[in-house]
């Protein structure tokens, strides 16, 4: 009788399991609609995006631009190392959205990088095979359990998020981040606490050096450069969820069809 | 039986003369590519640059598509005289701002990849700007609104999975949003983005 009733329960849930996962994609995709999402504090978000940017020309626009004055091979280095480190962080979210192959693919990628790759600078895995690395986050894997987006907030020196992506953020500082842990978190001998920094400020550095022309180019050609960061970062937050760079699984093709008419 | 064998030749006949005139969205992309990386690798003025390169978007581009697109569901409370206005104002305003984006490139080398068919209406076609000492390799994806199939025309780009058509609709709608939907503070501010 016992046996019977597991059955049933396991059936029963498995099917609801397997209903929501058909519903799932198209219901994650609506959430995160950038449309949708609502800037309940644009006045503030608007002046600590001015600020942001103020603390952009001064500091992140002058140090990115001698940072790209360096040779290819050694910004290549920098970045392979903090891509690296940023699989610390994307294992544990890879196991919680129960993306299991993609963690132990990860798992591979990162011991090798970090052994034979000397700490991540070259990125062997790639010549072996291991390629396609995506980034996760908490932000991410509460977006794949269902939690919506909430409003959009820009943070001040962080940039853009969303309140779901910040309480994602957090989670990093309580636990959930492996390189926060042995550096600040923990009193390790091999690492100190301003290793944690120095990785996150670099990582600034190389993102704005990297979309340096893309950056100015946005910005001069805007109309209203708020509105096209807020947009930019909420399609590509769209998309990292949905693990798919493709247009046509996140855009509305009847917002085109309807010019048609 | 001889009619029927007449009707089935100029049958085969039209439908090999319209096939003729039929451009492939692919096809079309990589010309329209290549003729914009050859006028940026010229040793021409940036002016000169801006001018080539504005000719080839109102040529290949569906600029007044676009720009009801970019107004959303606006659009449809506009009148004709507002139409006609919006038009022209949005023209003078992509060609300035897509002509200078595009001008900062020197000699951008863009491979076509693949294209995946929508619909009748719309092809994406899939390419990668090859990656240079300074910027990492970009893949751009680009709408083609192929209804017309002599005369397809751009109707979006795609770069890294981020829609730039959609972008400026919701930078249009944040305009329109902090002026009470009114469509003149729009006029406004692209005037005085195509006048600077």
């Amino acid at each position: 009788m016992i046996k019977k009733i597991l059955i049933i329960l396991i059936t029963t849930f498995t099917l609801t399991l397997n209903v929501n996962a058909g519903s799932d994609g198209d219901l994650i995709l609506k959430k995160n609609e950038p449309s949708e999402v609502k800037d309940c504090f644009e006045k503030i978000n608007r002046v600590t995006f001015a600020l942001n940017q103020t603390l952009d020309g001064v500091i992140f626009k002058p140090v990115a631009s001698l940072y790209k004055k360096l040779p290819s091979p050694a910004r290549t280095g920098v970045s392979n190392s903090l891509e690296n480190i940023s699989h610390l962080l994307t294992i544990p979210n890879n196991v919680l959205q129960g993306d299991f192959l993609q963690a132990g693919i990860n798992t591979g990628r990162f011991i090798i990088n970090t052994t034979i790759g000397i700490l991540g600078i070259f990125d062997v895995a790639e010549y072996l095979g291991l390629t396609n690395y995506e980034k996760e986050d908490y932000g991410q894997s509460l977006a794949k359990y269902g939690v919506g987006p909430g409003c959009y907030i820009v943070l001040p020196v962080l940039g853009p998020s969303t309140m779901r992506d910040t309480v994602g953020s957090t989670l990093n500082f309580l636990g959930g981040d492996p390189w926060y842990n042995v550096t600040i978190g923990n009193d390790t001998q091999f690492f100190k606490n301003s290793d944690y920094y120095y990785s996150k400020g670099a990582a600034g550095v190389d993102f704005r050096a990297k979309n340096y022309d893309s950056i100015e180019n946005l910005e001069k050609n805007s109309l209203d450069f708020y509105a096209s960061v807020k947009s930019l970062y909420l399609q590509d937050r769209q998309q990292k969820i949905l693990n798919s760079r493709k247009i046509i699984s996140t855009q509305d093709d009847s917002d085109w069809e309807e010019i048609n008419q | 039986m001889n009619t029927k064998k007449i009707i089935t030749i100029i049958f085969f006949y039209f439908l090999t003369i319209s096939n003729s005139y039929t451009i492939e969205a692919d096809v079309f992309i990589q010309s329209t590519v290549n003729r914009a990386s050859k006028i940026l690798s010229e040793n021409l003025s940036k002016e000169e640059k801006i001018n080539q390169l504005k000719l080839i978007a109102e040529e290949t581009v569906d600029i007044t598509g676009i720009g009801f697109y970019t107004l959303g569901s606006v659009r449809k409370s506009l009148d004709v005289s507002q139409k006609k206005k919006y038009t022209e104002l949005f023209r003078a305003y992509f060609l300035k701002s897509f002509s200078s984006r595009l001008s900062e490139y020197t000699n951008p080398e863009i491979d076509v990849l693949s294209k995946d068919v929508l619909s009748e209406n719309y092809t994406i076609v899939n390419s990668l700007l090859k990656g240079t000492s300074e910027r990492p390799e970009v893949k751009i994806d680009w709408r083609v609104y192929t209804k017309n199939q002599e005369n397809p025309l751009i109707r979006d780009l795609i770069i890294e999975g981020l829609s730039l058509a959609r972008t400026q609709k919701e930078e249009f709608a944040s305009i329109l949003n902090s002026n009470d939907n009114d469509i003149n503070a729009l006029f406004k501010t692209l005037k005085e983005f195509s006048n600077n």
